[in-house]
């Protein structure tokens, strides 16, 4: 990202004497390279360095916005991934019928909706007209659990909107692929009732590709949130990575980036782990 | 027995799928009788409405097919009127199904044991004893370790071992009627005469009713009591299994008969023969006999009046002239004879090629020194189970993979090399292949002219007229017409599919052709034609051939010498007839006599204990030894055998003494 840190930092008015002091206190008018190396070693070992903007240490101001993107996160997953699963194995069932079409062209309608369309409207009818809701996602200090849910509802409904249709798709995919299979039929042959058959051997198999997905839509879930966040007033991970690139503060834009990089990892690992739990064909050692 | 309802009554049943709105029908009006305790079979080709019939014994028909007449009883119960609770009641009880490709049939997540106490929860017998039943029912289908194999998922055991375990919680239930739809097919020969001799076995015990369905008409005349045979959604002939076979009274039976590459017939003699035409599509209005547009003693009778369906000494038949049908003239094209000089010039020599898979500990030797030699125009056979090596052989010749250090490949005399990507342009264009699945090897989305055009500019360079002649001389040389040539592949039936694979491995006129399966995907009266296809190819062209089948009368039939493979040796090479014919390897007696065949059924069969070990734990001495009937304890498993050249390019490898090998008898 081009620009000077000092020289933001300042103004335009400032002493280009001052600038250069402030900048040479910071080590920003060292080697890009070198300053990266600098803050990598430091990431690594806990230190994330000192933000530029606020004058001191990144790692508070980083816990405490991803644990509000967490917050976040946490209600919207909560919210669609039942329904998203519950709706594509409802159109499984129903497949090609009027309740199949219904729900695949609503869940993917509302999927290519950009969250700024739906939240505005959101805003706009439950928030200002309806007032149902507040506006903004911000709760008071020590309020509790269930205001914060309360604030969390309406940010989470965009999230819930596009992350709908992907489940809902890939959960129907995966139910008709095994609704297909040998293995049902060998089921439904055994005499067992339709209930049993997909309850004990189409859900399992049907939804492991399903895992892999809500795996990596989770990751949005906590990064993506740039927009909604600002939109809803909220202090999470993407309000504060979108704060610290306006205000060149790149030792906390940094540290967002990676963590939710990290973030990245650490859910797709437990995706895989948690699949090969459920997928006894991809379960290595100590069995044979 | 006393009961005399019988275990499977269809009436009169006609059943039809609605494919974009259109009825089609599938069955129509067809009417057997399956008694208690009786195996029968039902033979035809794909298409004739096989499954359909064992899917509406069961009352799972796919959600666009129906009943559309006649009734369908089980022990004397119209299953049609049951209703939901019903019908489960009596797929818990009375019927049971056991079909093809037992790995999908079993759940992929959930252990063997949890699989098959389900039958006994849905039983009603109490918990307490689920696990005992189990173990008792795993055991009775000759399963050696049923605690062992309770704990494992589907994908850790082997096709027989899944296909035991479905037919497991078939009879769990003791049911009134098993239905096996090609319970079999895919699996390897030897395992196939384990399962069939299982199935067997089981039916002395129980008083189950058997409706068995096969395109193989070997295993049902092993397997059955009586047969039916199905054209076209009708049964036109049923009769007890030996008059079916010996006399068969229906010209379509006669011609699936001799479309079957049978022991004693080869190449050489005379061509196989064909049953010329398509089966009828589903809907069309044939007025008179559903087969006489492809029958050979079809007249206009038979063209304008359907045939009734005629009974005489049990033996029914739906023919205006059901004595012609034995005497139907085989269609005897003027056949290549052409005898291959015995000592033609080698075209291909494989000297100890070895091919070998991973490092270090986990390095697997899949090829182990492999001396083969391919002369000119001649038919080399390769056989021998899954795992064998037959496919990773094909593909080191092909420069798919590249063979150990110390390998040594020669094309007419000039070194190959191992990788594609090093041999010459003409070397490249000599080694062609036809798979075994035309689907999958043709590109979809190409029309046939695009598809050879673009294999002759690639391999050949040439273009405009000169490739425009090339085309049309290929199309003509597997008998396909201009008419194809516009044609996507899924316009194709599956016969032509492989026609114009055979064409495009034709463009770039190669001297040696690796058939890989060729005709496991096809119906017999298909594979009869492309069979004589090849052969014909092969006297014109004087190509070589490398055939890979498990099918060992489609082997004989087409080769001159075969090669018989054990875990990437070869354990026996010679000429056709006397590797069939005997004294032969031992492993290769077991493979003959477990392969089904027509004439056959009370031959004692040479049985394998085990299952065939892996490359990983390559058994020492002679590999074959674990599983060798004749195995002499102390030698074989130590040392490895020497090789006993019977006669001239017959050589076997064993420690048998010559006249203590096996001879076919």
């Amino acid at each position: 990202m081009p620009g000077n840190v000092g020289r933001a930092m300042l103004g335009p008015f400032a002493d280009q004497a001052a600038v250069d002091v402030l900048n040479h206190e910071m080590g920003t008018d060292r080697p890009v390279l070198v300053q990266y190396a600098d803050w990598i070693s430091g990431f690594v070992t806990g230190d994330m360095g000192m933000s530029y903007a606020y004058r001191s240490p990144v790692a508070p101001f980083l816990g405490t916005a991803l644990l509000n993107s967490a917050k976040l996160a946490a209600v919207a997953f909560v919210l669609v991934v039942p329904l998203g699963i519950f709706g594509g194995v409802i159109a499984a069932l129903y497949r090609g019928r009027p309740t199949d079409r219904i729900l695949s062209v609503v869940g993917l309608s509302a999927t290519v909706v950009p969250e700024f369309v739906s939240g505005i409207l959101l805003i706009l009818i439950f928030g200002v007209w309806l007032r149902w809701f507040p506006i903004s996602a911000t709760w008071a200090d020590g309020a509790g659990p269930l205001t914060q849910l309360y604030h969390l509802i309406l940010p989470a409904i965009p999230l819930v909107l596009i992350l709908f249709g992907y489940i809902a798709r890939m959960a129907r995919a995966g139910m008709i692929e095994a609704l297909d299979a040998d293995y049902t039929r060998t089921a439904v042959l055994k005499g067992l009732s339709y209930p049993q058959v997909i309850w004990r051997h189409v859900l399992r198999n049907a939804l492991l590709p399903t895992i892999s997905v809500i795996a990596t839509q989770t990751v949005y879930l906590i990064g993506g949130l740039v927009v909604i966040e600002i939109l809803f007033h909220y202090q999470g991970i993407g309000s504060l990575i979108y704060t610290a690139a306006k205000k060149k503060d790149f030792p906390m834009l940094q540290a967002g980036v990676m963590s939710i990089g990290a973030l990245f990892a650490l859910t797709t690992l437990l995706a895989d782990l948690l699949y090969a739990r459920l997928n006894p064909r991809i379960r290595f050692g100590g069995q044979e | 027995m006393t009961d005399t309802t019988p275990a499977l009554q269809f009436e009169n049943l006609s059943v039809a799928y609605r494919v974009k709105g259109v009825s089609r029908p599938v069955l129509a009006g067809v009417s057997l009788e399956i008694r208690k305790g009786e195996a029968y079979g039902l033979v035809g080709e794909s298409g004739c409405g096989k499954s359909t019939a064992a899917f509406a014994a069961l009352r799972y028909l796919p959600r666009n097919g129906a009943v559309t007449a006649g009734r369908i009883l089980i022990d004397g119960q119209d299953i049609g009127q049951m209703a939901p609770p019903a019908l489960r009641q009596l797929r818990r009880q009375s019927v049971a199904m056991v079909y093809q490709d037992p790995g999908k049939a079993l759940n992929p997540s959930l252990t063997i044991g949890r699989q098959v106490q389900e039958v006994f929860e849905l039983a009603g017998v109490p918990r307490a004893d689920w696990a005992a039943r189990t173990v008792e029912i795993l055991a009775k289908v000759q399963i050696s370790d049923p605690q062992l194999v309770m704990g494992r998922y589907p994908h850790q055991l082997s096709g027989g071992m899944q296909q035991r375990v479905a037919i497991a919680m078939a009879i769990a239930s003791n049911p009134t009627l098993l239905v096996l739809d090609e319970p079999t097919t895919g699996l390897d020969a030897t395992v196939e005469a384990e399962v069939l001799d299982l199935i067997q076995h089981l039916r002395r015990e129980l008083s189950t009713a058997i409706l068995f369905i096969s395109h193989n008409l070997a295993v049902i005349a092993r397997m059955c009591d009586r047969v039916g045979v199905l054209y076209a959604g009708r049964l036109v002939e049923e009769a007890p299994t030996a008059q079916i076979f010996n006399a068969p009274q229906h010209p379509y039976t006669a011609g699936l008969l001799s479309c079957l590459p049978q022991a004693g017939r080869s190449k050489d003699q005379a061509p196989l023969a064909t049953i010329p035409g398509f089966l009828p599509v589903p809907g069309e209005v044939i007025s008179g006999c559903v087969f006489a547009a492809r029958c050979a003693v079809a007249d206009d009778l038979c063209r304008s009046t359907e045939p009734a369906f005629r009974v005489a000494d049990g033996h029914a038949s739906k023919c205006h002239y059901p004595e012609r049908a034995g005497a139907l003239p085989v269609v005897a094209k003027a056949g290549a004879t052409l005898r291959m000089a015995e000592q033609a010039a080698a075209i291909l020599q494989i000297e100890n090629l070895s091919k070998s898979f991973g490092d270090g500990d986990q390095r697997q030797r899949v090829l182990r020194d492999i001396g083969i030699e391919l002369r000119k125009g001649e038919t080399l056979g390769l056989v021998g189970e899954s795992g064998s090596g037959k496919t990773t052989l094909a593909r080191c010749l092909l420069g798919l993979l590249q063979p150990d250090m110390g390998s040594e490949l020669k094309f007419a005399g000039e070194p190959l090399a191992g990788r594609t990507a090093a041999r010459t342009r003409d070397q490249v264009k000599s080694i062609q292949i036809v798979f075994q699945n035309p689907d999958s090897a043709l590109n979809r989305s190409h029309t046939v002219r695009r598809m050879l055009e673009r294999t002759i500019s690639l391999l050949v360079g040439l273009k405009g007229a000169a490739r425009e002649a090339r085309v049309q001389a290929l199309t003509q040389g597997v008998r396909l017409t201009e008419r194809h040539l516009a044609s996507m592949p899924r316009q194709l039936s599956g016969g032509l599919k492989q026609r114009v694979a055979i064409a495009r491995a034709f463009a770039s006129d190669p001297q040696v052709l690796i058939c890989d399966e060729p005709t496991s995907a096809l119906d017999v009266s298909v594979q009869a034609a492309i069979l004589n296809l090849l052969a014909d190819l092969q006297a014109e062209t004087q190509v070589s051939y490398i055939l890979i089948s498990h099918d060992l009368g489609v082997v004989r039939y087409l080769s001159d010498r075969i090669a018989v493979m054990y875990l990437g040796q070869v354990l026996e090479i010679g000429p056709a007839e006397t590797v069939f014919s005997g004294p032969h390897h031992p492993y290769t007696a077991a493979l003959l006599s477990s392969a089904p065949a027509i004439g056959d059924e009370g031959a004692e069969r040479v049985k394998l204990v085990g299952a065939l070990p892996t490359t990983a734990q390559r058994p020492t001495g002679c590999v074959f030894h674990t599983r060798c009937p004749q195995s002499i304890p102390g030698l074989c498993g130590s040392k490895a055998p020497p090789q006993i050249v019977l006669e001239a390019g017959h050589v076997i490898e064993c420690h048998l003494p010559a006249d203590a090998l096996p001879v076919r008898g």
